[in-house]
């Protein structure tokens, strides 16, 4: 009885693990292969959407040969996916976004994708902001693995409803006089919350205020040679030090960006402010649909800076690289970047555009009829580029997750930026 | 009149007898074909993957460089010597025991209940299994919803009840109860099903005789259901402490993306070993020697807890 009933475990086991095995075998999925001669399939991988889904059309209009087919994933898996794929040389789609955050991860090693330089490139560089190129270029400059698509200049969304039931100024010239530095933009949220009982929250996240802070700094996380210098860099301890105060006063909404939780706040206007890259208009637009008219945009806090912002690349496992190319060109072309930011307000890249009163005058009417272009130009054109280091989303990441264990009132300020530096020490 | 039926030893020899030897080889030879293709496949996706990852595991092994350095037992020893490998298997266990005693323990008694006669009963029978084939992600994305911090029905719950909201994801025992309970959820119906399948072989005099002696339900569920049963508990047993130790989607979903799906929350509150794992051999770096070697270990410490819960378990007083 005992030696069948042994036997039955082990099959059932060894069944089981089969099952796995084949359901394993079966999640690859290539990548715009076993197409006919002449037409080509073009996969683009992109976290979220990024409004293409017009300019698909009218490309595939024009080049009837080819069929684009997006795929979307979530913002953390994203790269993660990415990385696997390109390691494995398998899987990837043909044109991958890639966020800020992680480009300098990819060009340090420019073998693994397509260079654009030989593919026509080389002739553009005048197309984008300076940095935003040098970006996407290979360390030694002999590659440029990417071609870039929206940039990230700052503004604070905020809710006017709550700002005027807490006493505070609603238009958004006054709003922005409240606080030309990051102190004061703590102190206003000490009013907001002296006037308001209504439990709702000053801003989101205190990852986002951190990053927002870092990135406007001259230099961030990373030094030019690579390393992290979290520990030593006197702007991202005072912007440690000023999100911990915010914390402490009760401010913080404790969501972290880009989860369901977060995503079912703005629905419920938990929170009064919100760190605004231009890209953030879009979410707030699609996250909360009903709140039309009550949101505004002002100036951020400590002056301009870049957070966030994509490039498109190119897997060097792709393989229709001429065609791939001649689409993500056409794709980040300004006029294409202009339908874009008229779409989602995902803010082009290209300078030529920030002279273009169609693109200077754009004002939204979700936003209360907030001047957008007008706002964002003037945040982009004042950006002074930031070098970003190869592990840059880890590492906020990292310091995010001190900043969570705070809000969850499970380490002091001290135990949790300890452990964010040991925690560091490991990440490379 | 006397009747003679053939042994089957009898008819073994009679065919025997009859058979070329050509058959005779086929004979001795077609079992081990026909088993064959299992054995094959075993050691083409068990056997096979466990040696390589033991030889892996022995290697500085990243997926995005091609150099393999030797380096022997060095990421056990890193593994050992890193506290947040303790954290991982101090929640595992911990986990283990939350989602698996007050499942094993309603399962018996939910058998023990549709071991009567009721109406209905393949309704409720077939009801039970139904959470169990509902796909573990599905489970986990909705008990997340349920246990969300802000938005979730059973903080609604607490809130009208007068008591507080209780944030799950960020405390240790929150988080775990919540896990625990979505393992609870799906493996219940599954397990009692089983009990009552082997309660059903339990031959009816003997409850007759219990009954008459005076012994209460409970006293009989104790002293007979569970002794006659006790091969099916083992089993279950030792099936739940391998899932239970190896739980990696519920942690994973519960965290609702971003860092904290990997760490396992912020403060790695909830990171189970199998999470551990995943963080070192496919978001840090690729890692795959130290994954590796986290695999062994984790083989380890599976095969002694399912040894040491069949050695408990078999202590059941036996009825024979």
């Amino acid at each position: 009885m005992r030696a069948t009933w042994t036997r039955r475990v082990l099959a059932a086991g060894i069944a089981a693990g089969l099952l796995g095995a084949a359901a394993a075998c079966d999640s690859g999925d290539g990548s715009g292969d076993g197409d006919d001669a002449g037409d080509i399939t073009l996969t683009v991988g992109l976290f979220g959407d990024f409004g293409f889904g017009p300019l698909y059309e009218e490309y595939m209009d024009m080049h009837p040969e080819i069929t684009i087919e997006e795929r979307i994933a979530e913002f953390a898996d994203h790269h993660t996916n990415l990385t696997q794929r390109l390691a494995t040389n398998t899987g990837a789609a043909d044109i991958e976004a890639v966020e800020v955050g992680f480009i300098s991860q990819f060009t340090a090693v420019p073998d693994r994708f397509h260079n654009l330089l030989e593919l026509g490139a080389a002739s553009l560089s005048d197309r984008w902001l300076d940095w935003k190129w040098q970006q996407a270029l290979a360390q030694d400059g002999s590659a440029l693995i990417g071609l870039g698509t929206d940039v990230g200049g700052m503004g604070i969304c905020y809710r006017t409803d709550l700002f005027e039931a807490a006493g505070l100024p609603t238009e958004r010239d006054q709003v922005s006089a409240l606080w030309p530095g990051w102190d004061d933009y703590v102190d206003t949220g000490r009013d907001y919350l002296a006037a308001s009982d209504d439990g709702t929250f000053f801003f989101e996240s205190s990852g986002q205020m951190f990053r927002a802070m870092v990135e406007q700094a001259p230099v961030g996380v990373y030094d030019t040679d690579n390393n992290i210098i979290a520990d030593s860099n006197p702007e991202v301890l005072r912007a440690w030090d000023t999100t911990v105060e915010a914390i402490d006063a009760g401010m913080s909404n404790q969501l972290t960006a880009f989860t369901p939780e977060w995503t079912a706040a703005f629905g419920q206007g938990t929170f009064a402010t919100i760190i605004c890259p231009a890209w953030m208009t879009a979410y707030i637009e699609t996250n909360a649909p009903e709140a039309s008219g009550l949101w505004d945009v002002a100036a951020v806090p400590g002056g301009a800076g870049n957070m966030g912002g994509s490039h498109l690349v190119l897997p060097a496992q792709g393989d229709h690289p001429e065609e791939a190319y001649a689409f993500i060109e056409w794709l980040t072309a300004p006029e294409q970047q202009l339908k874009v930011f008229q779409e989602t307000g995902n803010f082009p890249s290209t300078p030529e555009l920030y002279e273009n009163p169609e693109m200077t005058g754009l004002r939204k009417a979700y936003f209360n009829d907030a001047p957008i272009g007008e706002i964002f130009t003037e945040s982009a054109l004042q950006i002074e580029p930031q070098y970003q280091g190869p592990l840059q989303g880890d590492v906020l990441a990292t310091i995010g997750q001190g900043l969570a264990r705070i809000e969850d009132g499970a380490q002091t300020p001290d135990e949790a930026w300890a452990q964010v530096l040991s925690d560091l020490e490991s990440l490379s | 009149m006397e009747l003679r039926h053939d042994t089957p030893g009898d008819t073994r020899r009679k065919l025997h007898d009859r058979r070329p030897r050509a058959g005779r080889v086929d004979r001795a030879l077609s079992p081990y074909l026909y088993v064959a293709p299992f054995f094959l496949l075993f050691a083409a996706f068990g056997l096979f993957p466990l040696g390589y990852t033991a030889w892996v595991s022995l290697h500085d092994w990243s997926l995005l460089s091609d150099e393999r350095t030797f380096v022997g037992l060095a990421n056990y020893r890193e593994l050992v010597g890193d506290p947040y490998f303790w954290n991982a298997l101090r929640n595992t266990v911990s986990i283990l025991v939350l989602g698996t005693v007050p499942q094993l323990l309603l399962a018996l008694l939910l058998a023990n209940l549709l071991n009567r006669r009721l109406r209905g009963q393949t309704f409720f029978r077939m009801g039970m299994l139904l959470p169990n084939v509902a796909s573990v992600v599905a489970v986990a994305v909705i008990f997340s919803q349920l246990f969300g911090r802000d938005f979730g029905l059973i903080n609604w719950l607490l809130e009208q009840a007068g008591l507080g909201r209780i944030d799950w994801q960020a405390g240790t025992a929150s988080s775990h109860v919540a896990i625990a309970v979505m393992i609870t959820w799906k493996w219940t119906g599954y397990n009692a099903l089983i009990y009552l399948a082997a309660m059903q072989a339990v031959p009816g005099d003997l409850y007759e005789s219990a009954t008459l002696d005076g012994a209460s339900p409970l006293r009989q569920l104790r002293s007979i259901t569970v002794p006659m049963i006790r091969p099916t508990i083992i089993f279950t047993v030792i099936i739940s402490t391998i899932y239970g130790l190896q739980v990696f989607a519920e942690p994973q979903l519960f965290a609702a993306g971003g860092p904290e799906a990997i760490t396992g929350g912020s403060s790695r509150q909830f990171q189970t070993l199998t999470l551990y794992l995943y963080e070192h051999g496919f978001h840090r770096g690729f890692q795959f020697g130290y994954a590796a070697a986290t695999a062994w270990v984790m083989f380890g410490i599976i095969v002694v807890a399912a040894a040491g819960n069949y050695l408990l378990v078999r202590r059941i007083r036996s009825t024979s």
